[in-house]
């Protein structure tokens, strides 16, 4: 038996991925034929493509699958006919196959209005890859950006030009209110003064009569009279159905587009099916990812004997990514005859909620929630499974006042059969069973093994809380603390130890802690005191706190040695002190390397020789290069308007004033930073915790970027600003970073994990939403006058030089066990011995 | 463990105790032989181990963090922080990795002792 799937979107994947599951015949035969260059992806978190994900990232299944599951499939192939009398398809690329039956999953495609101008360069659509490729493309030499169409998907767009650095967004929307379908005016208004907050500009009620400009786009122009500038705009004004293949072959199509389907998903041919967003099932086209698996499975289970019909899908949605929480569940507009209606507004919170109660007040049958959706999977499994609702039913959107939360209670009342992830349609009892039974402690573990999550992620929040009632249940201790030793996360600590003003990591134990620590909260403790007071890290008992290599000052290789790397700040060095450094290196016979840093490394030092090859450098006028420590490490330059011809502004000098501003300073992790002298980027800026690029007017701050194992890239976080308030919003950024951060936790990872993203640190750092900028400032103030070189200290201390010795009785003496072995001329550490 | 009660011990004067660290560790000479010396301060404890990590044969414990788990002293490797009982010297990381030597400790007069078996040991 041939089965032929058209499509491989991801209604299209996942029917194979269903069929696969079943018990097939080894007779059948699956091909899948692909109008894209690449198999199925993600499309529902497209948008995180412009935060770093590649398409391979969002791939739902490497090519290798389909053929280790036995599927032909044909990319960048679509079906261009389908002969019913003969039951054959014909592929652009001119295959002819025979079929069975026949799976149409051609999805649908963005819906661009008839308006004048369409065809000019900078205008856009959001559906594929590609279009989000040709937006990036474009997004540099853009300004002000413009999105037709204020629905889900019109946000989403919105916000990824934000991401891209558009300095001004608009949002055109032809009805009255944003996200006419899911939210009602009220919520629409709620949501709307969020956007606005977050630099959207939002048009309601205008009708756009044409697209100006020459061969690019310049602007919008309204049939109001009004018009905006804009040099970049997205069409997202809604999804047409790609029915076409269907018309063509003369299956019955809806008035408005969209192949008609019966409760079996079965076409006006019984032998074609359509599922997904080309289909039409009674009257409707359900636009979302969670109904078209539902049609998957329906056509997968009956295509093996079995009986199941779709019989509508319930339409809740939880807007993601827009940096504010919007959702809708249930029947949100029901109106005052059939329900009752409970509405909770708090202007200044910026928070709207609203739920409708049945008449008789035993069930809740929709509702909407704008700032605050942390309570909608809760209210969304209230309403699907019928659950008896509180007595005062308010308490649902304003939580339980009469005193102790209790936590989980709300998952615990769930029944077992209560659909969690509807993607993947996977129960409570299911994912409580992965936890019991299956030992699944954390997140990914819970998605490898049950796949709940793995769609579009708007469950996981609660299958996090199930996960962790159920761990609670089995007695299991969870919570994000330091180790055994603190039950404090770091930022707890690091508030705590500031107020009780402890300055040692004995001090700390004793008030906050138990037992005797381990290499776990040392560190972690010893950089938080670090940070705060900015002593000398060897003193007060210290030191044995301190990981080895902040012990030691430098940081351990292989075989016991250690390397030197002096601070050169922004990378410029004279001769004189590159000469010192070529004789340091000779006389300790020193293996020399320049860095990625844009400084030089000096390799395979004993210990015991340590403070005399820093007494050498620092003669010379060097400090510390902090390499070994949790700090800042370089701030790389270009070489700037100095001698560059396209170079802006100084970038030379300012990378030497920021990296002597941060130096020592310590953090949850390294930090790195550069400065470009103009969007040529040599620098490489965008790749750091914080980087600053030269703009004809000032200087752009790019924040939360890194390069090591999982690269990302930096985001804008304010642009044109002068060396003054750059300086200060880099203060106000890295006291942010350094008093909530969890240890080890680099810049980019801290914003993957902080609540409202890059949109609440902008409004954290640059609009003062906290009202500690000047705090922030002040205590930055302090520890940059603190600073003093780490090594002097220690070269001018007998004490100190003292700890540096391999054997304490017998201090004159090296590790005889270190060898080396010679290279190039250099000599380098031997290999491990095994 | 390393000490059975029939084993004999040379013990020999390794340094003052205040050339250990608090709560660190430092490193002792003995023959051609290296030991790490801990003083556990907190406990008011003191240790010796063997100085070479079994890990990667590096001359490195005595550099190490020392600490706890589930109250029994450990020392944590400066190179891939693999975690070794001072009691008994066995790898606590999981991974087996190979136990450490322990040696015993006395303090007489400000003085510090470490006792070797009399047996010949090769330690690295
Ligand atoms: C020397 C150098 C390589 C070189 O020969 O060029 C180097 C060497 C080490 N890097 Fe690096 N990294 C060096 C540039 C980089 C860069 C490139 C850059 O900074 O432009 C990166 C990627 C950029 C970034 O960090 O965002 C880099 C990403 C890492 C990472 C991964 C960090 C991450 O967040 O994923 C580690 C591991 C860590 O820090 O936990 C690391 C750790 C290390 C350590 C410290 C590993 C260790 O614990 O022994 C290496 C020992 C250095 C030493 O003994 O002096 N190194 N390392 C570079 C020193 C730069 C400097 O002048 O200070
Ligand atoms: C930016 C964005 C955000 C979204 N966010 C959400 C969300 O948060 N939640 C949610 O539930 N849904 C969301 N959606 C909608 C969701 O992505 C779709 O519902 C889902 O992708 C539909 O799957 P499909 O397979 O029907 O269509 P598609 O994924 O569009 O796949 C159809 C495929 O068929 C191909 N094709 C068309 N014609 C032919 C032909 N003749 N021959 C061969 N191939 C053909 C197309 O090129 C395409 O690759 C979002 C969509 C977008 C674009
Ligand atoms: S990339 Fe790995 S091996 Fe190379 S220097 Fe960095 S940490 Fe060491
Ligand atoms: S060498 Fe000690 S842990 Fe690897």
């Amino acid at each position: 038996m041939n089965i032929i799937v058209v499509g491989n979107g991801m209604v299209g994947f996942k029917f194979c991925e269903k069929l696969l599951q079943k018990n097939l015949a080894p007779s059948v035969k699956i091909t899948v034929f692909g109008e894209e260059i690449r198999p199925a992806y993600d499309r529902v978190h497209l948008s995180s493509f412009f935060e770093g994900k590649t398409a391979e990232d969002l791939s739902m299944a490497p090519r290798s699958w389909y053929e280790d599951n036995g599927i032909t499939l044909h990319l960048s192939d679509p079906i261009q006919a389908i002969d019913r009398v003969e039951k054959t398809v014909t592929s652009h690329r001119g295959i002819t196959l025979p079929y069975n039956y026949l799976v149409l999953a051609t999805g649908s495609a963005a819906f661009v209005p008839p308006i004048p101008g369409m065809d000019k360069q900078g205008v856009f659509i959001y559906r594929t890859v590609e279009d989000l490729e040709l937006m990036q493309h474009w997004a540099p030499r853009a300004r002000k950006g413009a999105v037709i169409g204020g629905g889900l998907l019109g946000l989403e767009a919105a916000k990824a030009l934000l991401d891209l650095g558009l300095s001004t967004t608009h949002v055109i929307e032809f009805a009255p209110r944003l996200m006419p379908r899911q939210i009602d005016e009220a919520g629409s208004q709620m949501l709307q003064s969020k956007l606005e907050a977050l630099g959207l500009q939002v048009h309601l009620s205008k009708n756009t009569a044409a697209i100006t400009g020459g061969d690019a786009i310049s602007g919008l122009s309204f049939a109001d009279g009004s018009a905006i500038d804009a040099d970049m705009l997205v069409v997202s004004a809604g999804i047409k159905p790609r029915d076409e293949l269907a018309k063509q072959c003369g299956l019955e199509v809806g008035p408005r587009g969209g192949i008609v389907v019966n409760n079996n998903m079965q076409t006006s041919d019984p032998s074609i099916f359509a599922i997904g967003e080309c289909a039409l099932h009674g009257s409707m086209i359900y636009g979302l990812v969670a109904p078209g698996y539902e049609m998957a499975e329906v056509v997968a289970t009956q295509l093996v004997g079995g009986a199941k019909e779709f019989t509508g899908f319930d339409m809740s949605t939880k807007l993601k990514l827009v940096g504010t929480d919007v959702a809708s569940f249930g029947d949100p507009f029901i109106g005052p005859k059939e329900a009752r209606t409970i509405i909770f507004e708090d202007t200044v919170k910026g928070i709207y909620k609203r739920i409708n109660v049945s008449n008789d007040g035993k069930l809740l049958l929709g509702g909407i929630l704008v700032g605050d959706a942390s309570a909608y999977n809760m209210l969304l499994q209230t309403a699907k499974n019928g659950l008896a609702l509180p007595p005062n039913p308010e308490d649902l959107i304003l939580g339980n006042r009469s005193g102790a939360a209790q936590e989980g209670a709300g998952v615990s009342a769930l029944p077992d059969d209560a659909l969690i992830c509807s993607c993947e349609s996977i129960s409570k009892a299911q994912i409580c069973n992965a936890v019991s039974e299956g030992g699944c402690e954390n997140l990914d573990a819970i998605k490898k093994c049950t796949k709940a999550g793995t769609g579009c992620g708007g469950c996981i929040p609660m299958v996090k809380d199930l996960m962790l009632h159920t761990m609670k249940q089995g007695g299991k201790y969870v919570r994000n603390v330091l180790c055994e030793h603190f039950q404090y996360s770091r930022q707890e600590l690091f508030d705590l130890i500031k107020l009780k003003n402890l300055v040692t990591y004995n001090e700390t134990l004793d008030h906050l802690g138990a037992g005797d620590g381990c290499e776990v909260c040392k560190p972690a403790v010893a950089s938080i005191l670090a940070s705060l007071w900015n002593d000398l890290i060897l003193d007060k008992g210290n030191d044995t706190a301190q990981d080895s290599n902040d012990r030691f000052l430098a940081n351990i290789q292989k075989g016991g040695t250690y390397s030197v790397v002096p601070r050169i700040p922004g990378g410029e060095i004279t001769p004189e002190k590159l000469i010192t450094i070529g004789q340091v290196a000779q006389k300790y016979a020193l293996y020399t390397k320049i860095t990625g840093g844009q400084r030089i490394d000096l390799f395979g030092a004993h210990l015991g020789d340590l403070p005399a090859i820093w007494e050498e450098l620092i003669a010379a006028g060097f400090e510390s290069g902090h390499a070994y420590g949790k700090s800042l490490r370089t701030v790389k330059s270009c070489v700037g308007s100095t001698w560059c011809r396209f170079g802006l502004h100084d970038s030379v000098s300012f990378a030497i004033q920021i990296e002597e501003r941060y130096r020592g300073l310590r953090a949850p992790h390294k930090l790195k930073s550069a400065v470009s002298g103009c969007i040529r980027e040599c620098a490489e800026a965008q790749s750091k915790d914080f980087g600053i690029i030269a703009t004809d007017k000032g200087w752009n701050l790019y924040v939360c970027g890194n390069g090591g194992s999982k690269p990302q890239h930096a985001k804008l976080l304010a642009t044109d600003l002068s060396s003054e308030t750059c300086i200060k919003y880099i203060d106000r950024f890295l006291m942010f970073y350094i008093k909530t951060a969890d240890p080890l936790t680099r810049t980019a990872t801290w914003l993957n994990k902080l609540d409202g993203g890059i949109d609440y640190l902008r409004n954290v750092v640059v609009n003062d939403s906290l009202g500690m900028a000047e705090q922030f400032e002040a205590e930055m103030q302090g520890l940059v006058d603190n600073y003093t070189c780490e090594w002097k200290a220690v070269v001018e201390s007998p004490q100190l030089r003292k700890r540096f010795t391999h054997f304490i009785n017998a201090p004159e003496e090296k590790d005889p066990t270190v060898q080396f072995e010679t290279m190039r001329g250099q000599r380098k550490a031997a290999d491990w011995n095994s | 463990m390393s000490a059975t009660i029939t084993e004999q011990y040379t013990w020999f004067a390794a340094c003052s105790t205040a050339d250990v660290p608090s709560n660190g560790g430092v490193c002792i000479k003995y023959k051609d032989q290296q030991i790490a010396l801990f003083h556990f301060t907190r406990r008011n404890e003191w240790y010796a181990t063997q100085n070479m990590c079994p890990h990667r044969m590096q001359m490195a414990l005595s550099r190490g963090l020392i600490g706890t788990a589930g109250g029994e002293p450990k020392v944590a490797c400066p190179f891939h922080k693999k975690t070794f009982s001072l009691v008994d010297g066995r790898c606590m990381s999981g991974d087996d990795c190979g136990a450490i030597e322990t040696y015993p400790v006395r303090v007489e007069n400000g003085k510090v002792f470490i006792g070797v078996p009399d047996r010949e040991t090769e330690l690295f």
